[in-house]
């Protein structure tokens, strides 16, 4: 089937033939079937830009590849096909007492996806990259031949951040981290600028798990930068209700209608988002501890609202994130104070401290700070002036995320990731017909 | 690969030497396009708008491509195609003829139509085959407002524009769902070589604005742009002027 695909921004739609393997030997037939313009696996289009697409080629659509192959209750070991999303582990898991190593601003990514751009989470300080609690994985090759890979081999570092240029993952095997209940203990306290936010978050973020700050890049002046941070750790049983205590494990979020289609573009101006972000600075607590949260409403607030990108109207919109080592803070700074002056309407920024890199070659954590940020596409100036962050970026030694990206340079990217070369290498030789590629590459020369 | 924000890395002009067209590419190297393409008859304006292309830093490949020479498109597109992909394909050959003299000559007349319509069919066809096949990408034609209605001043360019603009809207539709897509541009009068010593009319334009109005419509992904913009007004007043009124009108 033909399908027009794009990324969860709406931007740059291409079109691809479609087919969706429900087994491993489907997917090979397809893999080994691939024309010149090659194939791809895409999970759940949650990547911004136009990572999961391959104009005028094959994309296989993994979600049908969805099986649950094994469980290790006491171990905490889930092997699963790569089209299981994490909405789908969580509820599986935790009624047994065990939650995925690393989440996203959503649960709606599959495995293969969280493999494929070593997404992290807000416990990255404390436990690095999707990759590093992946104990194996099987690889569907160009050759359409299945390859075991593990932890410290090439293929596997490779394949952790690869964005799908390395193979197709059929199944993993994943670590799982122990919890005695399903809600979440959260501290929240408001900083009142960006320098506040950063002494706060560099002082106390060892205490908690899980760490992340909103930032309100509207605010101009001496308010830039305010922010809420919100940090906290999985409830231990004696911090619940003798009522939660009766099913401390529950887990049954639930969601609103999605947004509605036919939004028209121009919604999302300065003024309203800046309306939107005070209130939310107002509301959020001054300080306020040990608060029970529910995993959705502190991990995926998003969910709640289905297609929620649709509100950005017909144009789309990116997600500019980018991470600066630490001691780089004047880069980090300046490329804020930059965001709020260009009167940007985006909501909230999210601020993070990052721990370890991993071994994975396009992985994209570092020691350091990350930003992210949503941006409507159509917001005068936007292409020079995301171009000249990048050129900061880059001179203050960081990077910006592929799984995000829809405008980077090539030049750029090649110069913020210095595994490229090593990356580019090993495709030629495993890969030298190019049966793997996806728009992203050809766009970055990946 | 076009962006996010809709600017593409590669560009295919053909007529190669057009003052808009090498407006365009100026404009467009400037953002993300890395490689030019530039296809039109051997000339020094042609070598010349190379130089200029690469001196601005682009990877420019200039190839031999004569729009009346229908039977050779498909080898001279084949080819560029093969070299990878064509984010935009800029359709911006034309001869304006002279009007007298090809009244007189209907060969001459001809002539205008192979350039602008028949050379165009091939090519656009060879061009939308091949960006089907990519799955992606934008074919710009240059059209004209004079193909809108066509006047007794100038009705034989105006009628190939005509047969040209009917022809890349449907091509346009014949895309619809293929990733790949038309882009129809009607400019007014342009001061290029193509005009030189003729008599300027109302909202006379620069093959920069022409240029301009190009890269804003790929950024928005429009099917129809005019330049100036007024003139899609003004064209659907003076489109539904009775015959006799029409004939009597000094334009
Ligand atoms: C609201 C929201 C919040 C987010 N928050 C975060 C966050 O906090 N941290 C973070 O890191 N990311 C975040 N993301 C990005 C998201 O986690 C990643 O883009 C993730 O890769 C999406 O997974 P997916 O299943 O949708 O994959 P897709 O977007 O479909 O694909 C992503 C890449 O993985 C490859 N891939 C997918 N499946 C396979 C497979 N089986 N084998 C090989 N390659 C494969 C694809 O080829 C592609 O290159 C967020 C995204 C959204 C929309
Ligand atoms: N200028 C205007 O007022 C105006 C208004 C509306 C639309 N347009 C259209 O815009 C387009 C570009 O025009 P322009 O203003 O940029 O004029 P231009 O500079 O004269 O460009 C016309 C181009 O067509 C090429 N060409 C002519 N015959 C050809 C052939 N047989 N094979 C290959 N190429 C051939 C010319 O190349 P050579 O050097 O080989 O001749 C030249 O590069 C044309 O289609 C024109 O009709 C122009």
């Amino acid at each position: 089937m033909e399908g027009r695909l794009t990324g969860w921004g709406r931007t740059a739609p291409t079109t691809a033939r479609i087919c969706a393997p429900t087994t491993a030997a489907e997917a090979r037939d397809a893999v080994r079937a691939a024309g010149e313009r090659g194939t791809l696996a895409r999970g759940l289009g949650r990547s911004y830009g136009d990572a999961a697409q391959n104009a005028g080629g094959t994309v296989l659509d993994m979600t049908a590849l969805a099986r649950v192959l094994a469980l290790d209750l006491e171990q905490g070991l889930v092997t699963c096909e790569a089209g299981v999303s994490l909405d789908r582990l969580m509820r599986l898991l935790l009624p047994f007492g065990w939650f995925v190593p690393v989440t996203p601003g959503t649960r709606y990514v599959t495995v293969g996806g969280a493999v494929g751009a070593d997404i992290h989470g807000k416990n990255h300080h404390v436990s690095g990259s999707f990759g590093r609690h992946v104990t194996r994985m099987r690889l569907l090759t160009a050759g359409g031949e299945e390859v075991e890979v593990a932890p410290g081999e090439e293929l596997f570092d490779a394949t952790t951040g690869g964005m799908g240029l390395t193979g197709v993952i059929l199944d993993a095997t994943i670590r799982l981290l122990p919890v005695a209940t399903s809600l979440m203990s959260v501290d929240t306290e408001r900083a009142a600028d960006l320098d506040d936010l950063m002494q706060r978050l560099e002082a106390t973020d060892h205490r908690y798990r899980y760490s992340v700050a909103w930032i309100d890049l509207v605010a101009r002046g001496a308010a830039t930068g305010r922010a809420v941070l919100t940090r906290g750790d999985h409830a231990t049983l004696d911090a619940l209700t003798p009522r939660q205590r009766l099913d401390p494990l529950a887990f049954r979020p639930r969601s609103l209608p999605p947004a509605p289609r036919g939004i028209p573009g121009g919604l999302l101006r300065t003024a309203t988002v800046g309306a939107f972000n005070e209130l939310w600075y107002r509301r959020a607590p001054r300080d306020r501890r040990g608060q029970l949260q529910r995993i959705g409403a502190f991990f995926h607030p998003l969910d709640g609202v289905p297609e929620w990108n649709r509100v950005y109207g017909p144009g789309g919109f990116l997600q500019y994130q980018f991470v600066v080592p630490y001691g780089r803070e004047a880069a980090l700074r300046s490329i804020v104070e930059q965001l709020s002056r260009h009167g940007c309407p985006s909501f909230l920024a999210v601020l993070k401290r990052f721990g370890e890199g991993g071994p994975g070659w396009l992985s994209f954590p570092m020691p350091g700070w990350t930003l992210a940020l949503d941006l409507p596409a159509s917001v005068p100036g936007l292409g020079p002036l995301l171009d000249r962050l990048d050129e900061q970026v880059l001179a203050a030694g960081g990077r910006v995320y592929l799984a995000k990206d829809s405008r980077m340079r090539p030049q750029t990217l090649a110069a913020m990731y210095p595994g490229l070369a090593d990356f580019r290498a090993l495709r030629e030789r495993i890969d030298p017909r190019g049966v793997f590629t996806s728009d992203l590459a050809r766009r970055l020369a990946l | 690969m076009m962006n996010a924000l809709g600017d593409p890395q590669s560009l295919l002009v053909l007529g190669g030497s057009s003052e808009i067209g090498l407006a365009t590419a100026r404009r467009l190297v400037g953002s993300r396009v890395e490689v030019v393409h530039l296809a039109g008859r051997p000339s020094p304006a042609l070598d010349a708008a190379a130089a200029e292309l690469r001196a601005l830093g682009a990877q420019v490949h200039v190839h031999d491509f004569d729009a009346r020479a229908v039977d050779t498109h498909e080898t001279v597109l084949g080819k560029i195609f093969a070299e990878g992909d064509i984010d935009v394909a800029l359709l911006a050959f034309g001869v304006l003829g002279d009007q007298e003299r090809d009244e007189r000559e209907p060969l001459a007349a001809a002539a205008v139509a192979q350039v602008n319509y028949l050379g165009a069919v091939t090519s656009g066809l060879l061009c939308a085959q091949a960006l089907r096949r990519q799955g992606h990408g934008a074919l710009v034609v240059l059209s004209s407002v004079a193909g809108e209605r066509a006047r007794r001043s100038n009705f034989i360019y105006g009628s190939t524009k005509a047969g040209l603009d009917a022809f890349a809207q449907g091509l346009g539709d014949s895309l619809h769902g293929s990733g790949a897509r038309v882009m129809v541009v009607r400019p007014g009068f342009v001061r290029t070589r193509m005009t030189e010593g003729l008599p300027e009319a109302p909202l006379a334009t620069t093959a920069e604005a022409v240029a301009e109005a190009v890269v804003g419509g790929l950024r928005r992904g429009s099917e129809t742009v005019w330049v100036p913009g007024a003139l899609r007004f003004v064209m659907s007043g003076l489109r539904h002027l009775p015959r006799a009124v029409f004939r009597r009108l000094p334009v």
